[in-house]
């Protein structure tokens, strides 16, 4: 490998350890198996009733329970599954003193239903109002429960069993937010602030209200059966994404510190960027040129032309809209080299991991630039005929990757893109 | 992690500031009601609950359109209408070029609940009349379709973004008090390293809410009955939500001189603590270790805080204060209420304000804590202890 330093003089930030947890099972291993075999970790939801939901799949995280159930709790395990992954292969630091600071993506946290119910009954009367409420919340009855409904209340968690140095942050830039914990870590080892840093994205937050919430904003997919089947990114048929649950965790480290203390380099994180859509909350400028220049300025980021970008792990929520606007987008910045570039969506298996995608997607790419092998996109079946991507549909394709693009767009305009590579650039 | 400064760390100043809060809106709404030590509380609204009401504020002066507006919960309007504050006040208000490469951090928590909704759903689970799809249904029902989008985090951002066409990049961090410090700590260090050139630092906060009462209540936190001073709390512990939207422009000098920027102050230090809360006297021993590393010089001066009036943090933070008696203490909470992720830029904006009036406000404190100093600050300590974790600090000073 070559300098420790990127072309424009900054620390070059490599990656040494990655932990994922999807719907599609625990741990790296894991995961790339069933996502190269293109299997789908979407089912029916069993974890409350589905009565009266207009979409009842989900991909879920079945195989981790938390006592009280909480979304947040999951949200947490999930978190902390994903990191001790990472930090294993790591091997940095010692255990529970991590040498650097914690930049967490977490879904925006609040009261849960259960226990709001908890609450309800509590009161012992049959019509109230918030007064009631207020007057049986306190006196220690549920004193867990402003602890567990606080913001910082996973990143704190996180931050103690790991270690973390500093003040941890929790950050949301919506389904963007993954993405953006990442680059806020290649921010603070390129300022020299952290020789190291704990990148997390987790979301556990596949509950009645978020299912619903989202379906009223007609964002989610309606083909319940079958439920792997749903998420259809790029076909002509896609009528949304699926809700899912999942966490990566990445450790970046400058080069430097990664080569002086021997770690083995799974990857280099080249280049960060980031553009404000200021058009509308939920829809994309119908120019496109914030994701336009979100893409460009990743590119001007890791000092890399269109034409080194040879895999594109893409947004790929499979909602009309993102998919017609990802492919106008980057039509736009890669023109006549966009024909050779494989794109794949692992939203078609693994769902719309919301505030982990950007992560859980970004540790995918680093995998496929590890085994030299696109996971593909699933239930391409009708390819959309105004999306003319070279979509890795349903079955894996071995490639030369030497830099992967992975895309995250989220409500609230927020454009995040990076720049995965093997080598430094 | 090396905490010195690098010595091409570039200055950074803070070239706009916007307010409104219980006090009022603006600069000298506010410097006027500090002078005249103006508290504006509500017993009745929620009693026994205490909170500081948003002054009468006329929304469309800084988000024209009502469609906007309607989008938009409350806490939403606040964080937007200050935002469009501190925009003019720097003087970048509608300057494309330079907003479209704007970096914003908004420090966040979420939007109001649907209360009629949520109330509804109890009372009918609490009368046993609830299948399992009813739940579901009612939410399928009843909820506004767009609410989701006036409660989550990052939309404040969102709001910023489409009103005011603040576009370069957009974070939004959470975690209650903390989230605030470590978004200025971020922007901060952003600017110094050459990462961006101006950045737009803030938060919003909007006190009046049975929810946010509820929720602080499983905590007891909630001051109830009489408000008194935040020193005065010891015995009766708590914080009196407080609405209050505030937000900084955070410039690096040279960008500030050639656009021919005024600036309020220059933020010279931003420093951060998780201090493990679990023996007393952790926030004395984290304020204590956090201090050394803002430069501070000698051992009078000023200092603003964000105490809550939370036992044992505040009492643990009046250690600490106990340590420096050559520093002349202003509670913000007092006036303000607490504004949680808001409270420690409302600090670093008093601090800048102060320090362009060439005074600080005076004391308004019946202990004795906050003690009257006439001389004119060159540098303010602005303090942050969260009411269950996050501690910070920050060291605003004059541009000479």
């Amino acid at each position: 490998m070559s300098a420790p330093s990127d072309k424009f003089g900054r620390p070059v930030v490599v990656v040494t350890g990655m932990g994922v947890v999807t719907s599609l099972g625990a741990g790296k291993q894991d995961n790339w198996r069933k996502l190269t075999a293109g299997e789908s970790g979407i089912r029916t939801v069993t974890r409350f009733p589905i009565d009266g939901l207009k979409s009842t799949m989900a991909g879920t995280v079945d195989f981790v329970t938390v006592d009280p159930v909480t979304s947040t709790g999951l949200t947490e395990r999930l978190a902390e599954m994903a990191t001790e992954e990472a930090l294993e292969q790591a091997a940095i630091g010692a255990k529970a003193d991590f040498p650097g600071p914690l930049f967490l993506a977490v879904a925006p946290v609040e009261v849960e239903w259960p226990q709001r119910l908890e609450l309800g009954r509590a009161i012992g009367k049959t019509e109230f109002g918030y007064d009631d409420m207020l007057r049986v919340s306190g006196g220690g009855r549920f004193t867990a429960y402003h602890h567990r409904f606080m913001f910082g209340s996973v990143a704190s968690y996180l931050a103690e069993s790991f270690g973390t140095k500093g003040s941890p942050i929790s950050l949301s830039t919506a389904c963007a937010s993954g993405a953006t914990a990442i680059q806020l870590g290649v921010e603070a080892i390129r300022r020299g602030d952290a020789n190291a840093a704990l990148c997390v994205a987790t979301d556990g937050s596949v509950n009645p209200e978020a299912l619903v919430r989202f379906s009223l904003l007609s964002a989610l997919s309606t083909q319940n059966n079958p439920p792997q089947a749903a998420s259809k990114p790029f076909s002509k048929n896609r009528d949304g994404f699926v809700m899912a649950e999942g966490a990566g965790a990445m450790v970046l480290e400058s080069y430097e510190s990664a080569t002086a203390r021997g770690a083995k380099i799974l990857g280099v994180v080249a280049g960060c960027g980031e553009l404000t859509d200021s058009f509308h909350r939920t829809r994309s400028s119908p120019d496109g040129k914030p994701i336009i220049g979100c893409m460009r300025k990743t590119l001007a980021d890791a000092g890399l032309e269109p034409e080194q970008i040879d895999h594109i792990n893409a947004h790929g929520t499979a909602t009309p809209e993102n998919d017609k606007m990802e492919y106008n987008t980057t039509a736009v910045v890669f023109g006549e080299h966009l024909p050779k570039i494989p794109v794949s969506s692992n939203k078609s298996m693994v769902g719309h991991t919301i505030s982990a995608a950007g992560a859980v997607e970004a540790v995918f790419s680093l995998l496929t630039l590890e085994h030299q092998r696109i996971p593909p996109t699933i239930n391409y079946e009708i390819p959309d005929p105004a999306i003319l991507f070279d979509v890795v549909g349903n079955t894996a394709r071995d490639a030369k990757v030497t830099a992967v693009m992975s895309n995250s767009f989220g409500f609230g305009g927020q454009n995040a893109s990076l720049i995965l590579t093997r080598e430094p650039v | 992690m090396t905490e010195s400064k690098s010595p091409a760390a570039k200055e950074v100043w803070i070239t706009g500031i916007g307010i409104v809060s219980s006090l009022g809106e603006g600069l000298d709404a506010h410097w006027d009601a500090l002078n005249e030590k103006k508290i504006n509380v509500d017993d009745k609204r929620f009693a026994p609950y205490i909170v500081h009401p948003l002054a009468p504020v006329t929304f469309d002066a800084q988000i024209p359109k009502k469609g906007d507006q309607r989008q938009m919960e409350a806490w939403q309007r606040i964080g937007t209408y200050a935002a469009g504050l501190a925009l003019d006040s720097a003087g970048v208000k509608g300057d494309k070029e330079i907003l479209g490469r704007m970096d914003m951090i908004v420090a966040a928590g979420g939007g109001e609940r649907d209360l009629a909704v949520d109330l509804a759903i109890m009372t009918a689970d609490a009368k046993g009349n609830s299948s399992p799809a009813f739940l579901n249904e009612r939410l399928m029902n009843d909820l506004r379709p767009t609410l989701f989008l006036a409660q989550l985090s990052n939309l404040l951002a969102g709001n910023i973004a489409i009103v005011h066409g603040v576009c370069g990049t957009s974070r939004t961090f959470m975690g209650e008090e903390a989230a605030s410090i470590d978004a200025a700590r971020v922007a901060l260090a952003r600017i110094e390293a050459g990462q961006s050139d101006i950045a737009l630092v803030g938060a919003a906060h909007n006190g009046e809410r049975s929810d946010l009462l509820v929720l602080y209540e499983f905590g007891d936190f909630n001051l109830t009955e009489k408000f008194v001073p935040v020193w005065q709390r010891e015995d009766k512990s708590g914080f009196a939500l407080g609405s209050a939207g505030c937000f900084l422009v955070l410039e690096s000098r040279e960008h500030a001189e050639a656009r021919g920027a005024k600036p309020y102050a220059k933020l010279t230090k931003v420093v951060a603590d998780l201090a493990q809360r679990k023996q007393p006297g952790a926030v004395t021993k984290s304020l204590e270790a956090l201090w050394p590393k803002l430069g501070v010089a000698g051992d009078s001066g000023h200092l603003i805080t964000g105490a809550t009036g939370v036992e044992p943090v505040t009492s643990e933070e009046k250690v600490f204060l106990r340590q420096h008696p050559g520093f002349a203490v202003r509670a913000t909470g007092t006036m303000f209420g607490h504004t949680l992720e808001t409270q420690f830029p409302l600090g670093l904006a008093l601090a800048a304000l102060s320090l362009s009036r060439g005074a600080l406000f005076p004391p308004n404190d019946p202990t004795g804590l906050e003690v009257e100093k006439a001389d004119a600050p060159d540098q303010i300590v602005v303090v942050g202890a969260g009411h269950w974790q996050g501690e910070g600090m920050a060291l605003v000073e004059a541009v000479k």
